[in-house]
């Protein structure tokens, strides 16, 4: 069969509805009394067009590139995890509590500690819903919903209490040890001579894309991957071949929560340097409209999140210097993006059948 | 006479491939008219467009001599025209009555349109025979009562023109008898039925004139009293069909599998095996005759190790199967390789390339791969699997739901026949495949046993069961109520065995 060269595949469904996309920006700016074109020349300058901006935009593509790859990993397995949000909280404490009681430790043994604990958190907070679903046939989209809440709210009483900064009204715990902050781009350039950037994007980008290399190599390469791309696809093959659905599904949700946990690290060790509420962001839901903008295949999740990255920075950029443009207006075209990639999927899977 | 029925140069086209090209034929009111072929062949196309479903690119239809063109069902509902499809479309929770009143309710009150359908009923049940009680539910009935429902349907609307799309897949012989006597019944009150079907000998038993399709085209048109299966089947495929050679001379070899007293019931607790003792020996095809429904799937699944077994025992060579081994994976290990009833649920992935369904329950082998899978020995396996059982399009690339059922079916058995079983399982091998692949199946089979091994065969076709087995058990409400060997029986006596009769035989 001769189709279109991989690369293409992979960018046509973050190609064509980034084109519509930008169309759906410029009327919207145009009917908020902008000049579109002007606004466009902001998103992009923001986004992509200084030093400053572009790591920014890699700071935001890193969490997204965690986030997708944790969708696409349990949808693999017919799992729709909504928790990674709640996973990520949880290694976000995982990782706190190894950075404020293990301060000890050398070094160069603390990072992979941290992130050692972090993946423990997020991998237990996911390993719970999904041993429901298998065991008790408890659906994991209402448990992992859920989950979200019981983390977010043991966040919320960590902070107020156990973990919480001595003598601060803020919920946030104690700065991290300096042992405890990923090594950033700034550092590299100042080492170099050069100007820092004054921006948090650190080593966890690099982090990311080897996850996504791994998650690819997990997808087509390993047993694993078949079986739970069997499982996804259809639940009574994989019962006739063997396969174990109680099994992968821990698995997958495992690997989800571990993959969860890379925002968290990004967002703790390279840029807050500290445990705060709402950390997360929502990012652990954009993820879902990564994985679905990207078709669940690594590569295109890469490209995906680069693009919903210059979308945060630039629509930051943009809301701040034309007031008119509010934040809701970039969201918005998220929204958008994630329905054309939708359009786009179906149009395509249709002219494969 | 001007027939009731005239298709002209009727042609439709999906992409390049014409399904249906330059189609001519008449069929007379008061006949039925047979139209055979293999899959493919563009039998279910032509219906879409009498039916209504699609328009045809070139070519019409006559009814009564005068040109229509359907635009929906409704318009070819209408006209007369009453489609009876292979899966029935009735709501299993409601009566007869509100299914057969289904979508001509005559207003938003149903009381009228009950009294008239209940009239018109009673109309029907005088012209032609026993019907249905009204008030049944559905999900009461037996498939054979379930199918005149849908008849009845069809009449109630006024159809004239009744298509039949392969009816007596689902019967018992002894339902298919019933159903051909109403059909003939149907006919001499004047109605015109065309009769779909695989099966050559159910066409020449009930059909005046027969027109056999090839690869969209019509090539024959036979007049049923002046041929035979043989020349039909000749003109389906293209050349003289081979059935295989099946010669029975061997002596029955060692028990390989022995079953006790196996009780299996379904995830909500229903028994659907009530007790089955078998003994399954080397170089021999154990057939298991029934109506599907009875039990012979869970038996399948359950020696197979997909289904829990609730109580009984289970025996290979002797060794004794404990509940631990009881599952696909250990069951392969054993030796016992399973060919499943449904292929598209069970054997395969629709989705997955062909190369990927063709090791599914044995990508753990190191064939495929050390610790990562290795792609292009998993390709060239399949590629010579396809090649060795002329599996086409040769293909591994090709999404599994891209083939035809045929060649999947050819894919699944060469996966699991290639693996030198000690046990096959195999339940229905050659349901809804084209006369090539069944003529591969069956030697495939026949070969397979030839080498010794044991084969457990379920079909609901009871000539495959006929023509492949060395003994034959007949299941029914999950029992096994006859023994027979088949050159001691007949299918009518096995339909009545299948049916529940007692068995009388010493």
């Amino acid at each position: 069969m001769s189709g279109p060269p991989a690369v293409w595949q992979a960018a046509g469904p973050v190609l064509a509805p980034l084109a519509v996309a930008l169309a759906a920006i410029s009327i919207i700016v145009a009917a908020a009394g902008e000049n579109p074109a002007a606004a466009l020349r902001t998103l992009a300058a923001g986004s992509l067009g200084s030093r400053e901006g572009l790591a920014m935009t890699l700071f935001y593509t890193t969490d997204f590139i965690f986030a997708g790859l944790a969708v696409s990993v349990a949808f693999r397995a017919g799992l729709f995890n909504i928790g990674v949000e709640g996973q990520a909280m949880a290694a976000g404490i995982g990782i706190a509590l190894a950075a404020l009681y293990a301060g000890a430790l050398p070094g160069a043994l603390a990072l992979p500690a941290l992130a050692l604990a972090g993946a423990a958190g997020g991998a237990l907070w996911a390993l719970v819903p999904a041993w429901l679903q298998a065991r008790r046939g408890s659906h994991i989209v209402i448990t992992t919903i859920m989950f979200n809440f019981i983390a977010g709210a043991l966040l919320g009483f960590l902070l107020n209490g156990p973990l919480g900064a001595p003598g601060s009204m803020q919920p946030e715990s104690p700065a991290f040890p300096a042992a405890a902050a990923m090594p950033r781009l700034d550092d590299a350039l100042r080492a170099m001579g050069m100007t820092p950037t004054d921006t948090p994007l650190n080593l966890c980008l690099p982090l990311a894309l080897a996850a996504a290399f791994a998650a690819h190599v997990l997808f087509e390469r390993t047993r694993l991957g078949y079986e739970m791309a069997v499982l996804g696809a259809s639940p009574p093959a994989a019962a006739y071949a063997g396969i174990s659905p109680a099994r992968i599904m821990m698995l997958a949700m495992i690997l989800s929560g571990i993959l969860g946990s890379g925002l968290a690290l990004n967002e703790l060790t390279g840029a807050q340097n500290r445990l705060i509420l709402e950390f997360t962001g929502g990012y652990g839901f954009v993820g879902i409209a990564i994985a679905l903008t990207g078709r669940n295949r690594p590569a295109g999740i890469v490209l995906a999140a680069l693009l919903f990255g210059a979308l945060y920075q630039g629509g930051a950029e943009l809301a701040f210097e034309r007031p008119k443009i509010t934040r809701d207006m970039i969201v918005l075209v998220q929204g958008l993006i994630v329905l054309m990639a939708g359009c786009f999927g179906a149009r395509a899977r249709s002219g494969e059948a | 006479m001007v027939p009731a029925l005239e298709f002209i140069g009727v042609t439709k086209r999906f992409g390049g491939v014409a399904a249906c090209n330059g189609v001519s034929f008449q069929a007379a009111q008061g006949s039925i008219h047979g139209i055979i072929g293999e899959n493919g062949a563009g039998k279910s196309t032509l219906m879409s467009i009498l039916c209504g479903a699609r328009r045809a690119d070139a070519g019409h239809i006559r009814l009564d001599g005068r040109a229509v063109n359907f635009a929906s069902p409704r318009g070819a509902i209408a006209r007369g025209i009453g489609m009876v499809h292979q899966h029935f479309m009735l709501i299993e929770a409601m009566s007869v009555l509100d299914n057969i009143m289904l979508g001509a309710e005559g207003g938003p009150l149903l009381a009228k349109g009950r009294a008239a359908a209940r009239a018109r009923l009673a109309a029907l049940e005088r012209d032609h025979g026993p019907a249905v009680d009204p008030d049944a539910i559905i999900a009461d009935l037996p498939v054979g009562l379930r199918q005149r429902v849908e008849i009845l349907k069809a009449l109630i609307r006024g159809a004239r023109i009744l298509v039949l799309d392969e009816p007596t897949a689902v019967l018992t012989p002894n339902e298919t008898a019933e159903l051909f006597k109403l059909m003939r019944r149907l006919r001499d009150g004047g109605a015109c039925i065309l009769f779909i079907t695989h099966k050559l000998g159910e066409a020449l038993d009930v059909c005046g004139r027969v027109t056999v399709m090839r690869r969209g085209g019509i090539v024959g048109e036979f007049d049923t009293a002046q041929t035979s299966a043989a020349r039909l089947a000749e003109a389906m495929i293209g050349r003289p069909v081979e059935a295989a050679a099946n010669d029975r001379i061997r002596a029955p070899g060692a028990v390989i599998l022995r079953a006790r007293d196996v009780r299996v019931s379904d995830p909500s607790g229903a028994a659907r095996v009530k007790g089955v003792s078998l003994d399954l020996r080397e170089g021999e095809i154990l057939g298991i005759a029934g109506v599907s429904g009875n039990g012979q799937s869970e038996l399948l699944e359950a020696l197979a190790g997909m289904r829990p077994i609730a109580a009984g025992t289970l025996a290979i060579n002797g060794a004794a199967i404990d509940a631990r081994a009881r599952n696909p994976r250990a069951m392969r290990a054993l030796g016992v390789m399973h060919v499943p009833e449904d292929r598209l649920k069970h054997g395969l992935v629709a989705d997955f390339p062909a190369s990927g369904s063709a090791m599914l329950g044995f990508h753990r082998e190191a064939r495929y791969g050390g610790a990562l899978l290795d792609r292009a020995a998993i390709e060239a396996d399949c590629a010579a699997k396809m090649a060795r059982w002329d599996i086409r399009p040769p293909a591994p690339n090709l999404a599994t739901r891209g083939f035809s059922g045929g060649n999947q079916q050819k894919l699944i058995l060469a996966r699991e026949i290639e693996r030198d079983p000690l046990i096959l399982l195999v339940g229905q091998p050659t349901r809804g495949v084209d006369i090539g692949a069944v003529e591969a199946a069956h030697a495939r089979l026949l070969a397979l046993r030839a080498a010794g091994k044991a084969i457990l065969l379920i079909s609901n076709e009871l000539d495959e069961i006929l023509a492949l087995s060395d003994r034959i058990l007949v299941m029914c409400g999950g029992r096994i109520t006859g023994e027979r060997s088949p050159g001691g029986t007949s299918a009518r006596e096995l339909g009545l065995l299948m049916a529940g009769a007692a068995d009388t035989a010493a």
